[in-house]
């Protein structure tokens, strides 16, 4: 049995429907709440933070904010890509305690927008040694193409990087 | 309505006055001292003029003598806004002009009333 | 109509405390000998409206307090008492007593009610204790025992003076109150014309009448005369208790008040009873509103003068100006209107600089408000020292961003706590050094650059050099052999762990020593140091920022990135000597820089910029001071000064080791700003004797 998502949209009675934005990364499509979508860009050299994880590719002047970009492939443990000019970052906000985190996400390229019931999601498989599978929101199908639904709060979250590690070189 | 001018050196006595008189549909104008409620007054002639007693720069018996010599302020009624401890502060009140006193401490209904009493 | 008074708390609060430093500099600048009458004034007016206040909104604990201290202070100031300096000492003692109390009220608690009590204990003894002690207001209670109730109800003879209307009162009022007070019904007013003279003699502005009134109620006579309480003491009234019989003769002769009272106000008191019941219950919601966001934190807000806000509208109406004049040049651009773009640019960078300086203007408060407690302390501890100490302030308007002032107010009571504890002799030292039996303290502050310079400065012993050597040789703060010249020795004051006082006091000797002080001012990108001669004296100088929102600027290049080295820690920069460079055990490079160790820092390892190791051509060398530690940082490169804005890494990421913000350069690029003393801190400490070898 398939659903079909798109069906979805013209059907009113339906509650807790969502928009997300989806994006390719490496052939798979991923899709992020469109709420926290703040605004889409092309790539542009950012400053190195140092001693930050790898998939921090450094911060950017977002008109007078300091905003860092992180490099999702890297996050997500897949081959890394060479940036060109048509490589986008999606600039997501999330609430925090003390006021919105800013973070900009580098992925291949923006793909579609769905309007997405809840029910329709699918519980990620429990897969235990895969590290990614926190950032996982859920799985829809859409047309026949399976989405990879995010959760954008998990994603913005930096652990803490084990302190003064290759600080004491002289 | 009456146009009321409020004059105290301390912000907070200033503003409960004229937040009361404003709620009671007056228009109030406020100084702080003497010199500047004699230089408000000069300006426009005011129904009902409420001073405090101790202010720097003009006090209010100071200014009391002032505007009693002022041909638009001769039968205005002037208010002084005194406390208990100054006794003879009433008399001296009286002798420069003032129409009457209200007794610190107060409340917006006690000024409310005692107002009544020197306007319509 | 009832109103809330709470929605004016904050801002008696914020007066009396006004009044209070008011009282507090005022009796400090008093000399009991010859008493300023208009000082004393100024006190007793600031008591009085704190008095008012409190009474007014319900703080009878204040009111109650502040009655006493009024009441001495009116006795003083009507010349029935002289001002004793003990009176000085009890007021002062006063004053901090009402700040407590006010700052617990302003916090919702209830304040401690033993200290007021036992002050005021000492005020009634002083005005009790006097002949001259003027009695207890007695004006209110001249009533007369007798006439309690009128039973039927009473006859009024009004005879008002002449000249009742020129004080503002009005007899027709006075009858209409009284109608309100009794009902319309059982008033009755009786026009006596017999005193009024021939047209031709009549003065319009006197008033010849006298009144009749009688008044068929059981109504006490006290409040028949509240009544006529402001005019009793020029007017003749008589007041005849009414018996029945009267009453029933006299009925014939009524006319009806309301006939003389002008009826117009009688309809429109129904819309203003409204309109005020509807004002009141908009205040209520609008001070509940706000309440509870106030309760407990005070809110932070900064007192702007107009002058300042008008300069900004006005700069913002000029760069208004030349974003349109820019956008119409967009429109229809060639080449040919280059010279006016250039010209608009230029402008507009014109209007951002001046807009900037401006905005941060608004922060800026003069130095006064971190000045203002030290009358006050020097006075007191010159007491408890048994120091006479003179308090000179000097440069009280110079301004300074709020935030840096807020921070340097416990650095500065420090220094001054130290000056009077150990810069100033004892006064038998004085005298014996031949010098002035008073001590001198100046603070002064001034701008200097982009700064604003602090000193405290005292003429009192000078530091000991010899002793403060021997007691950093002592506790291993400087190797057995090293030769320090004066300069270097007093400098050695602000390592940690240092205190040269023999004997703990309970003034600067608590265990916080001036590395405290010296890290605090660190860490508003300050610097302090000290100049002292012997048997002269000593001046701390300190060094801020005006604003911690800007930075002077050292950009800095490392392979490709651009640092930001705050100016102010430079101490110098020079081409990296390889053959002057060691390393000791492990990692850790120094290098000697004239009779110095130097830990040597390389931010491209530092900072994992993870590329080739290639090495650049001519490295550099910036010596920076971090927490009284110098230490070498490798650049591949100097690049410009320039002041910049810090911008916040923390708020969309975390905070980063070494680094302390992050500023916009003027390609729109990021750099981050280098945290000197968390630099400092990954260094290992330098003080071990460095090895001899040669670095790789």
């Amino acid at each position: 049995m398939t659903m079909n998502a798109a069906e979805t949209v013209k059907d009113p009675a339906r509650d807790h429907e969502q928009q997300f934005l989806t994006f390719m990364m490496a052939d798979e499509e991923y899709g992020v709440d469109i709420l926290a979508v703040q605004e889409i860009r092309g790539w542009e050299e950012s400053t190195l933070i140092p001693n930050a994880p790898e998939y921090i590719r450094g911060v950017i002047n977002l008109r007078g904010t300091i905003v860092p970009i992180m490099d999702l492939r890297i996050r997500f443990g897949l081959e890394r890509v060479e940036y060109s000019p048509l490589t986008v970052v999606i600039i997501l906000k999330v609430e925090k305690e003390h006021g919105d985190r800013v973070m900009g996400i580098v992925v291949d390229a923006v793909s579609d927008v769905y309007t997405i019931a809840d029910e329709d999601t699918r519980r990620p498989p429990e897969l235990s040694e895969d590290d990614n599978s926190g950032f996982i929101r859920g799985l829809v199908n859409v047309n026949g193409k399976m989405v990879i639904l995010l959760d954008v709060d998990e994603l913005l979250r930096i652990p803490e990087r084990q302190k003064m590690a290759g600080l004491l070189a002289g | 309505m009456a146009s009321i001018l409020a004059v105290d050196d301390s912000a907070s006595m200033r503003q409960m006055v004229s937040f009361t008189l404003r709620g009671a549909g007056h228009e109030v104008q406020e100084a702080s001292d003497g010199v500047e409620a004699l230089r408000l007054a000069n300006d426009k002639k005011y129904d009902l003029v409420l001073s405090d007693v101790n202010m720097p720069n003009m006090n209010g018996i100071e200014l009391v003598k002032e505007l009693r010599a002022l041909a638009d302020y001769k039968f205005v009624p002037v208010l002084m806004l005194t406390t208990e401890s100054a006794g003879d502060m009433k008399m001296q009140g009286k002798q420069a002009g003032a129409t009457g006193w209200i007794v610190k401490p107060f409340n917006p209904d006690q000024l409310l009333s005692t107002i009544k009493r020197v306007l319509g | 109509m009832s109103i809330d008074l709470s929605q004016f708390h904050q801002v008696f609060f914020e007066e009396s405390f006004e009044g209070l430093d008011v009282m507090e500099s005022q009796l400090l600048d008093l000399t009991p000998e010859s008493v300023d009458a208009e000082a004393v004034n100024t006190i007793f007016r600031a008591a009085h409206s704190i008095k008012g206040g409190a009474g007014t909104f319900g703080f009878m604990q204040i009111s109650d307090f502040t009655h006493v201290v009024e009441t001495l202070l009116d006795e003083i100031r009507s010349a029935k008492r002289p001002m004793l300096r003990m009176y000085v000492d009890l007021f002062l003692q006063s004053v901090d007593c009402l700040r407590a109390m006010l700052s617990s009220l302003q916090a919702g608690d209830t304040p401690d009610g033993e200290r007021p009590a036992l002050l005021k204990t000492e005020f009634e003894k002083i005005l009790a204790g006097d002949d001259s002690a003027a009695p207890v207001s007695t004006d209110s209670t001249v009533a007369e025992a007798e006439d309690v109730s009128g039973g039927a109800g009473w006859r009024i003879h009004f005879h008002p003076g002449q000249d009742i209307l020129q004080t503002g009162n009005e007899p027709f009022r006075m009858f209409r109150e009284l109608q309100e007070l009794v009902g319309e019904d059982s008033l009755t007013v009786i026009p006596d014309t017999s005193a009024v003279p021939e047209i031709s003699s009549l003065n319009p502005e006197l008033c010849y009448l006298n009144w009749v009134l009688e008044v068929r109620k059981d109504i006490d006579k006290e409040t028949l005369a509240s009544v006529f309480e402001w005019v009793e003491d020029d007017c003749d009234i008589r007041y005849e208790a009414l018996s029945s019989a009267t009453e029933d003769a006299d009925a014939a002769t009524e006319t009806d008040v309301a006939a003389e009272t002008p009826d117009t106000d009688q309809p429109a008191a129904i819309p203003e009873a409204v309109a005020a019941a509807v004002n009141a219950a908009a205040a209520v919601s609008a001070s509940q509103a706000k309440k509870s966001p106030a309760k407990n934190s005070e809110p932070s807000s900064i007192r702007v003068s107009i002058d300042k806000v008008d300069s900004l509208i006005n700069m913002v109406g000029e760069l208004v100006i030349t974003q349109s004049m820019l956008g119409q040049l967009g429109q229809e651009f060639d080449m040919s209107r280059l010279a006016r773009l250039q010209e608009g640019l230029s402008q507009l960078e014109h209007n951002t600089r001046e807009l900037q300086e401006s905005v941060m203007k608004i922060r800026m408060m003069p130095i006064s408000f971190a000045f203002s407690r030290f009358p006050r302390l020097v006075r007191d501890l010159g007491s408890q020292l048994g120091k006479d100490v003179n308090l000179v302030m000097l440069g009280e308007n110079t301004e300074l961003d709020k935030t840096v002032m807020e921070k340097i107010g416990d650095p500065l009571v420090h220094l001054v706590r130290n000056s009077m504890d150990h810069g100033l002799e004892t006064t038998e030292k004085r005298i014996a050094a031949g010098k002035a039996a008073q001590g001198k303290i100046t603070l002064n502050a001034f701008h200097q650059g982009g700064n604003i310079v602090i000193e405290v400065k005292d003429d009192g012993a000078g530091l000991n050099e010899e002793k403060i050597l021997s007691k950093a040789r002592e506790r291993k703060l400087v190797p057995e052999n090293t030769e320090l010249s004066a300069e270097e020795i007093h400098q050695l004051i602000f390592l940690p762990g240092f205190s040269t006082s023999d004997s703990v006091s309970d003034i600067s000797g608590r265990g916080v020593g001036m590395d405290v002080v010296r890290r605090n001012i660190n860490e508003l990108n300050g610097t302090i140091e000290v100049q002292s001669r012997r048997g002269e004296g000593s001046t701390f100088v300190i060094r801020l920022p005006l604003t911690l929102a800007i930075l002077d600027g050292q950009l800095v290049r490392v392979k490709n990135e651009t640092y930001i080295f705050p100016l102010v820690s430079i101490v110098e920069s020079i081409q990296l000597q390889k053959r002057s460079l060691n390393h000791i055990t492990g990692s850790q490079f120094v290098m000697k820089l004239r009779d110095e160790y130097i830990p040597i820092v390389r931010l491209d390892n530092l900072f994992g910029l993870r590329r080739k190791e290639e090495e650049a051509e001519n490295p550099m060398l910036v010596v920076v001071e971090g927490d009284n530690e110098k230490i070498g940082i490798v650049v591949d490169d100097l690049l410009g000064q320039q002041q910049v804005v810090i911008k916040s890494l923390e708020q969309n990421y975390q905070r980063v080791h070494g680094i302390s913000g992050a500023t916009i350069l003027g390609d729109g690029t990021v750099a981050l700003i280098i945290d000197i003393s968390g630099i400092g801190k990954t260094v290992e400490p330098s003080k071990t004797t460095p090895g001899s070898e040669q670095a790789a």
